[in-house]
């Protein structure tokens, strides 16, 4: 793949739940190494936005096309977006009671093995490839033999998103409001491992309602998201213009 | 929103293949039949057949006298039609004159069905370490490994053998446990009982290989009436496996059976159950009604009984699987996992009492209930005024799939002295679309998310089983459960 094709292009996207239109005309292209940042006031649309990119069943698509590698991916279930490199990090990650993280985990990892046509890994194998990720975001092995996300902090939470995120090797990530409840610390950690993870082969959209996340992580270009539809594009200055004035100047 | 994501995920759902229950083939086979209806004649006609003692006719006509006299328990929270007694048929048997000792013997036809159900009745059991007793229809069709046990002095044979060949065991212990007016179904089949399980453990003895029945219903219009005995003498030990199908008919079939445990002192038994009977269609036509009466006795001190099962058959499951705490510092434990889809019902859980000293018991229920179906915990936990220094825990789990079905919880505790502990823990849960969302998103699919999902939460249970049943056990609850999520 050459660099610098679009990765994602969203061509005029109208998304509505129980005949409620949330995202009105929606455009939006993406190219291969660039970083989005999506901001944008509470009920803007861009929860939804990405989760009909992950292809949630709750949202129907009246009209529009969302083309991922030049295909269109508005028939593929949420596994097969995910197998073709579509990463999703939730904005509350959901507890999964009983099931272990290294489970989890791996049996993620082995779905996407499969899909492939490649071997699948032991659990043995499985531990050696997990616990170098586990660096990555500073996380203890010990986390492994715990419950998918009971009980844990919002940080740990969040950094397991970005843990499955890097161990899934995704090629577009969606993060929603990854830098929401965390410390400073913990925002480090995260923005250290998504700045490693990033390369010119892929793509990031960061959602998020703080410039805050953006002195860590420095992306190409800056969009808001009202009322369903991104109504500026700019650069990072953009999210700084945005901190000062709030929402309400672009409304004027 | 959740109407719509869930038609969707449905959609979804019911791409992936819907299991069919893989045992609902029929037999056909020459068969022994009393005609249909119940009456002291047919009771006399069984007792005939089956050559037995005065002891046996008089235990039979008792009952049956106590039955007339009884009716059906109603406070079971189960609807289901009246059944008619009348209208089934009460001794049904494969048309072979005499108890087989060499499985060459046995009619070819049923050694394939026993194939299909992927029971093997030949040596090579041996490598899995079960001796088996097959029940069909009212009849024990074939033990292995009799030699074998013997060898240790382990008695393990059909109950009419053991009828005759150790009547001093059978008086001694039949209806011990279980007496003969326990309650209506145990009478029914006091009176009316065709064959079972007899093992007797002697004393000192750990049992060498896991015994095991596997009980199938061919016939359309049998009931199918099985006894379970066994004994563990002082300081044995044993592990017991049951294992059920059922062809598929749109006619309900009646299974009602008792079981009945003995320890003495130091003794400890461990009883599992897969529990698979056919549970009718999606529509909820069809199934075998399953009314069930276990119950052990810790009889000796420091003697243990441990229940557990896997319940996902039957249209209907009436069962209690008890223990009556008599031995000073004996133990009781209940682990259960019921599963209910379409329009199963059930209602199950277990019954304690402490009657000696420091006995303890643990009570592990977990519940999924999917589709229309009623899933029902009922569980008794009695501590006697004498039971100084008892303990129970109970814990009672439910988990709900979907927005149609129904899980209760009816537990009872009555403790008559001061210094017992009772813990008693419970929950309810959902496998809501956000948790399949969550899955589905990491590239994992919807029927392994499910698997993964109820596995975690019946872990408990599952590591109590054997291991081969375990597997089974688990693969067996994803089955059942395809096409219900959504």
């Amino acid at each position: 793949m050459t660099l610098n094709s679009p990765i994602l292009e969203i061509k005029d996207l109208q998304v509505s739940i129980n005949d409620n239109e949330i995202l009105k005309n929606l455009n939006l292209k993406i190219n291969r190494g660039e970083i989005h940042a999506i901001m944008g006031p509470n009920g803007s649309g861009k929860s939804t936005f990405s989760k009909v990119l992950a292809g949630h069943p709750a949202y129907s698509i009246s009209q529009g096309d969302i083309l991922f590698k030049g295909l269109s991916i508005l028939d593929l279930d949420p596994e097969e977006r995910s197998h073709l490199g579509i990463f999703l990090a939730f904005q509350y990650p959901i507890e999964i009671p009983g099931v272990s993280n290294e489970d989890f985990l791996r049996l993620a990892y082995n779905s996407k093995q499969k899909f492939y046509n490649k071997p699948e890994v032991d659990p043995l194998q499985f531990l050696t490839i997990i616990n170098d990720k586990l660096k990555l975001v500073n996380m203890s092995p010990l986390f492994l033999s715990r419950n998918v996300n009971e009980g844990f902090s919002g940080g740990e939470k969040k950094r397991n998103e970005i843990l499955q995120m890097i161990l899934l090797d995704s090629e577009l990530s969606i993060l929603d409001e990854t830098d929401s409840g965390l410390d400073i610390d913990a925002l480090k950690v995260i923005s250290d491992g998504i700045n490693n993870f990033m390369s010119p082969e892929k793509s990031i959209i960061l959602i998020t309602h703080y410039q805050r996340l953006l002195d860590y992580i420095s992306p190409n270009y800056v969009h808001v998201m009202q009322g369903g539809k991104i109504v500026k594009t700019g650069s990072a200055e953009l999210a700084k213009e945005l901190e000062d004035k709030g929402y309400e100047w672009l409304q004027s | 929103m959740i109407n719509q994501s869930n038609k969707v995920l449905n959609t979804n759902i019911t791409k992936l293949v819907n299991q069919d229950y893989p045992y609902g083939f029929s037999t056909t086979i020459e068969k022994d039949i009393i005609e249909k209806g119940l009456n002291e004649k047919t009771i006399r006609l069984i007792s005939q057949k089956k050559k037995e003692t005065s002891f046996l006719l008089d235990f039979r006509l008792k009952a049956y006298k106590k039955w007339k006299q009884m009716t059906e328990p109603e406070w079971a929270y189960l609807k289901f039609p009246q059944i008619d007694f009348q209208d089934i048929i009460y001794y049904s048997a494969p048309k072979s004159q005499k108890k087989l000792k060499d499985l060459n013997e046995v009619d070819p036809e049923l050694l394939r069905t026993f194939e299909k159900l992927g029971i093997s009745l030949t040596e090579q059991k041996r490598l899995a370490n079960v001796a088996i007793d097959v029940v069909f229809d009212s009849i024990s069709i074939a033990t292995t490994f009799q030699d074998e046990l013997s060898k240790y002095g382990v008695i393990f044979s059909s109950i009419s053998e053991a009828m005759i060949e150790y009547p001093d065991l059978i008086e001694k212990y039949l209806g011990s446990v279980v007496p003969i007016g326990d309650n209506y179904f145990s009478a029914l089949n006091s009176a009316v009982f065709t064959d079972g399980s007899f093992c007797y453990i002697p004393e000192g003895i750990i049992c060498p290989l896991d015994l095991s029945t596997y009980f199938r219903i061919n016939d359309q219009q049998s009931g199918q009436f099985e006894r379970t005995l066994i004994i563990s003498e002082k300081n044995s030990k044993v592990n017991y496996l049951e294992g059920c199908t059922a062809p598929q008919y749109d006619t309900n079939q009646l299974h009602a059976a008792v079981v009945e445990l003995i320890a003495l002192e130091n003794a400890s038994i461990k009883y599992s159950t897969v529990q698979n009977w056919y549970s009718g269609n999606e529509f909820g036509k069809g199934g075998v009604y399953n009314f069930v009466t276990k119950r052990g006795l810790c009889a000796g001190s420091n003697s243990k009984i441990s229940w557990t099962q896997v319940e996902t058959g039957s249209s209907i499951t009436w069962k209690y699987p008890s223990c009556l705490l008599v031995g000073d510092n004996s133990q009781g434990e209940f682990y259960s996992v019921a599963l209910t889809n379409n329009y199963q019902q059930a209602d199950t859980g277990t019954k304690m009492t402490h009657i000696g000293k420091n006995t303890r018991s643990r009570i592990i229920s977990k519940g999924i209930s999917a589709g229309k179906s009623k899933n029902s915990y009922r569980g008794s936990v009695n501590v006697t005024n004498k039971a100084l220094g008892a303990r129970n825990y109970s814990q009672c789990d439910s988990l709900l799939i979907g927005n149609l079905s129904n899980a209760n919880t009816f537990p009872f505790i009555s403790v008559q002295n001061s210094t017992t502990k009772i813990e008693h823990e419970a929950s309810t849960s959902k496998i809501g679309e956000e948790q399949i969302f969550y899955f589905l998103q990491r590239g994992i699919c919807l029927e392994k998310a499910v698997e993964l999902m109820i596995s975690g939460f019946c872990r408990e249970i599952f590591t109590k089983l054997p291991l081969e049943f375990a597997a089974e056990a688990d693969k067996l609850l994803s089955l059942k459960l395809e096409g219900s999520v959504g």
